[in-house]
């Protein structure tokens, strides 16, 4: 008798492990949203209002103001703004952080010189750069954009950095001793390796940008239309105007909008370094 | 000071007709055909084996951190696992000392010996600071008790871990690959140790290694298993007699078994060569 | 003919000329002289672009003169200096604000995380509605903090509290993930129930890991903090620099700035420094390879 014939149930059973997690996480998330649910309605159930929670617009509601947003252009027009800004701020991040890092991590003389620099501007949150950000630049749009930029910039010089960092010095050496040319080098071994460290380190810096375009959105909320805009003055306009439900669509929109773009990153990640895949 | 507690022999393990397939993405992997084994008790057991070809399994089907998919595993008589129970638990009768070492860093050298005994509730805490110096003055360690693993070297480590294990009184003693990381002398001392250790506290041991050389010094028996699926292809007799210590090396009883070993050995590995096997398994 | 790389990176040069250069080179290459060359070119560039030359765009920023004396004058211009005692108020508002929140968060998230890294049942049910919840920043809350929680103060450590919570917890769990199996199952082999490994294996292998999202999470704590006082707050380092701008104060954004970095900077070296201590097994970044 075939010793392999004799166990059907083994490949089973990691189908139905991991249908079990997938049961057990909706069950999770639809026991959190009926409670959320249950809470802002307790006045009308149970005749008490329950503290913190109740005050949150019930789902229901929120999901009735979210289907007439979906309508309007002003919602979508929020999302590119937003967007727009992130990637674009995002983008002068990745410019000048990459080769910062390399910079940082394969000569040290620019470290001895430029890291404490770096390590004393850093704990400086971007936000408290605003200020700052609005005096210099001529435009609102620019100095939103610097502080955006910012907060992606430390995050992404320090994984390049990191990265660059850790390559085993076996592989430079063996390039080297193969006759590659320092651009040879870099394009062929350093670049590569520490492809991994920057995605990982964008992924974590498009949540810190998002963080930042929001609190940004939100400052200059009371200048001018122009310049404003985006889902964290979606936000704002719903607060200031009272309209609770809209908030939390907001905040949704933004949750979604920041798991997009670091599912984005990570993708983009994957094609450019595949061999890093676990 | 007699170390045993006990005067009936424990430590006899039998492995029957054990079959285990893996479930991968590639499809069912057969990893261990229906491999038997008889190993007395106090028996040095060494196995040895091609890389990739499942002797690792098998120690972790004894050890209780696989399953089996068929047969059964006794020790002393009862059943450990078999295809209703296919998963044996983890305990202290069968103590692993593992490849990369597992001495926790965060404890000292005393605090990880009495761990076992203290978690277990089996002797107070006076009674097993006792056993663990007595034990380290065996491994050659004394002094090592208030110091941390990094602390030490790594061969002062593996003893250590040894000692560990034997401060649960285990029938069987199951050891993967243990010295692999250590430099060759630092090797030799450690076959020394074990074998007065053994002297001393006559626990069954299963031994894995890729040392053939290692194998013939240390063993009982040496079991030749062939590449996957893994299965005994030749039990060597080890006849040399206790106490060994190093002029064994050149008798040419020695190299002739271990030349006889070998040439078992390198057939399998070819075959496992030209399969792609792959470290580790 | 292909240049040959040297340690720093740079090309080679004709012998002659290397001679001093090689010199000059390894007179800088000591650290402390690189740090002093770097910390002085950026003060120096600061200085020649505003005070100096005036050049546009620059000229609007404070300049470095004007910082430093506003900050050591006894009687500043515009309120804050080293010697007022607003300046401290302010910092201790933040700091105040920050300890309660770090402690909150910590106290609440390394049981939660060390909860859900060790029970795979758990992290089945919670953690997919914590990874959807987690993409919405902080900041994104500040409505609904003010209209949850009445006051000014609280909606504040609220917003503070809830990133580094994130963090906290997030790390915890990464870190029991992360922790060698072997040391489980050697616990397991050695009689020990599911309660003591996790008290005597999971728990101290999983320090190093907590202490260093600690780091993170306090470094995340400050960032809410001052976006939270910039948009609603009375004292405080992010108040202070906002009331800065707004009051055309403009030194006192940069005193502001500084003092943020510098107090940050302490509170995350303190947190890392508690870490080192607790964990005095672990000998100069010790390698789990034995």
């Amino acid at each position: 008798m075939s010793t392999v014939a004799m166990q059907p149930s083994v490949r089973f059973d990691r189908k139905r492990i991991r249908a079990n997690a997938l049961g057990r996480g909706l069950l999770g998330g639809l026991t959190a949203i009926l409670t959320w649910e249950i809470c802002s309605r307790a006045p009308q159930l149970f005749g008490f209002s329950v503290p913190y929670i109740g005050v949150i617009p019930a789902p229901s509601k929120v999901l009735v103001e979210w289907s007439i947003l979906l309508n309007e252009p002003s919602y979508w027009r929020s999302w590119y703004q937003s967007f727009f800004r992130v990637f674009a701020g995002f983008g002068v991040a990745f410019l000048l952080g990459v080769p910062l890092g390399l910079a940082l991590a394969r000569s040290k003389i620019i470290f001895g010189a430029l890291f404490p620099v770096f390590e004393v501007l850093r704990p400086i949150p971007p936000i408290a750069w605003v200020p700052v950000s609005i005096i210099f630049w001529p435009t609102q749009e620019m100095s939103i954009a610097f502080v955006i930029f910012l907060g992606a910039f430390y995050t992404m010089t320090l994984s390049t950095m990191n990265g660059a960092r850790e390559i085993d010095p076996a592989l430079i050496q063996s390039a080297v001793s193969m006759g590659a040319s320092r651009w040879s080098l870099y394009r062929n071994v350093i670049l590569p390796a520490t492809l991994p460290s920057v995605t990982t380190g964008a992924a974590v810096g498009m949540g810190i940008t998002w963080e930042v375009v929001v609190a940004a959105e939100m400052i200059s909320g009371g200048q001018s239309d122009r310049a404003g805009g985006g889902l964290g003055r979606l936000m704002w306009n719903a607060y200031v105007t009272g309209n609770y439900n809209a908030i939390v669509v907001a905040m949704i929109s933004i949750g979604i909008a920041g798991y997009f773009s670091s599912a984005l990153v990570r993708l983009l990640g994957r094609q450019l370094a595949p061999w890093a895949a676990r | 000071m007699q170390a045993s507690f006990h005067d009936k022999p424990r430590g006899h393990l039998v492995l029957n007709d054990v079959v285990k397939i893996y479930d991968s993405d590639g499809g069912d992997i057969l990893a261990v055909d229906r491999c038997s084994l008889d190993i007395p008790a106090g028996e040095i057991c060494m196995i040895v084996g091609p890389s990739g070809c499942g002797k690792t399994t098998l120690l972790n089907a004894v050890a209780g951190f696989h399953s089996i998919t068929w047969g059964t595993i006794s020790l002393d008589g009862r059943e450990l696992c078999s295809s209703q129970q296919p998963q044996a638990t983890p305990g202290p009768d069968r103590v692993v000392v593992f490849q990369n070492g597992a001495l926790f860093p965060w404890k000292t050298i005393m605090d990880n010996l009495t761990f076992g005994p203290l978690v277990q509730n089996t002797l107070t805490k006076a009674v097993a600071a006792e056993r663990a110096r007595e034990l380290l003055a065996q491994a050659g360690l004394n002094g090592c008790e208030d110091l941390y693993p990094a602390q030490i070297s790594s061969g002062m480590r593996r003893r250590a871990e040894i000692a560990r294990a034997l401060m649960n009184d285990p029938s069987v003693l199951l050891l993967d690959e243990p010295y692999r990381a250590l430099d060759a002398l630092t090797r030799s001392v450690m076959h020394e140790a074990l074998l007065q250790m053994h002297a001393l506290n006559p626990v069954t041991i299963l031994f894995i290694t890729h040392d053939i050389e290692e194998a013939v010094f240390l063993g009982h028996r040496v079991i030749v298993m062939s590449a996957r699926p893994c299965r005994p292809k030749l039990v060597v007799d080890v006849d040399i007699p206790f106490p060994r210590d190093k002029r064994v090396l050149t008798t040419s009883r020695y190299r002739h078994l271990v030349r006889q070993s070998l040439d078992a050995v390198h057939e399998e590995a070819a075959i496992s060569f030209s399969a792609g096997e792959r470290e580790g398994e | 003919m292909s240049a040959s790389v040297d340690e720093s990176g740079a090309a080679n040069v004709g012998p002659a000329r290397r001679y001093s250069a090689e010199n000059l080179r390894r007179a800088l290459r000591t650290r402390p002289a690189l740090m002093l060359v770097g910390f002085a070119g950026t003060l120096a560039a600061w200085y020649i672009s505003v005070e100096l030359l005036k050049l546009p765009r620059f000229r609007e920023l404070p300049g470095l003169t004007a910082v430093v004396r506003e900050w050591i004058s006894t009687d500043p211009v515009y309120g804050v200096s080293l010697f007022t005692p607003e300046y401290y108020k302010h910092i201790a508002a933040s700091i105040v604000r920050v300890a309660i929140a770090f402690t909150l968060s910590t106290g609440l998230g390394v049981p939660l995380g060390l909860l859900l890294g060790w029970s795979k049942r758990l992290r089945e049910y919670i953690f997919p509605v914590f990874e959807t919840l987690r993409p919405i920043p902080a900041l994104a809350w500040v409505p609904l903090a003010i209209l949850m929680f009445r006051g000014t103060e609280t909606p504040v450590i609220f917003l503070t509290f809830l990133a580094s919570f994130y963090a906290t917890t997030l790390n915890t769990m990464l870190g029991v993930q992360s922790i060698d199996p072997t040391y489980i199952r050697a616990a397991q082999c050695l009689g020990a129930g599911d309660r003591q490994i996790f008290f005597h294996v999971i728990l101290p292998g999983s320090l190093k890991y907590i202490f260093s999202g600690l780091q993170l999470s306090i470094g995340v704590a400050w960032f809410s903090l001052v976006a939270a006082e910039m948009i609603s707050g009375e004292y405080g380092l992010g108040y202070l620099i906002n009331a800065g701008y707004t009051m055309t104060a403009y030194p006192t954004i940069i005193i502001g700035m500084v003092t943020l970095g510098v107090v940050g900077y302490a509170t995350s070296a303190l947190v890392g420094w508690i870490g080192k201590r607790l964990m005095a097994w672990r000998s100069d970044e010790m390698s789990d390879a034995n």
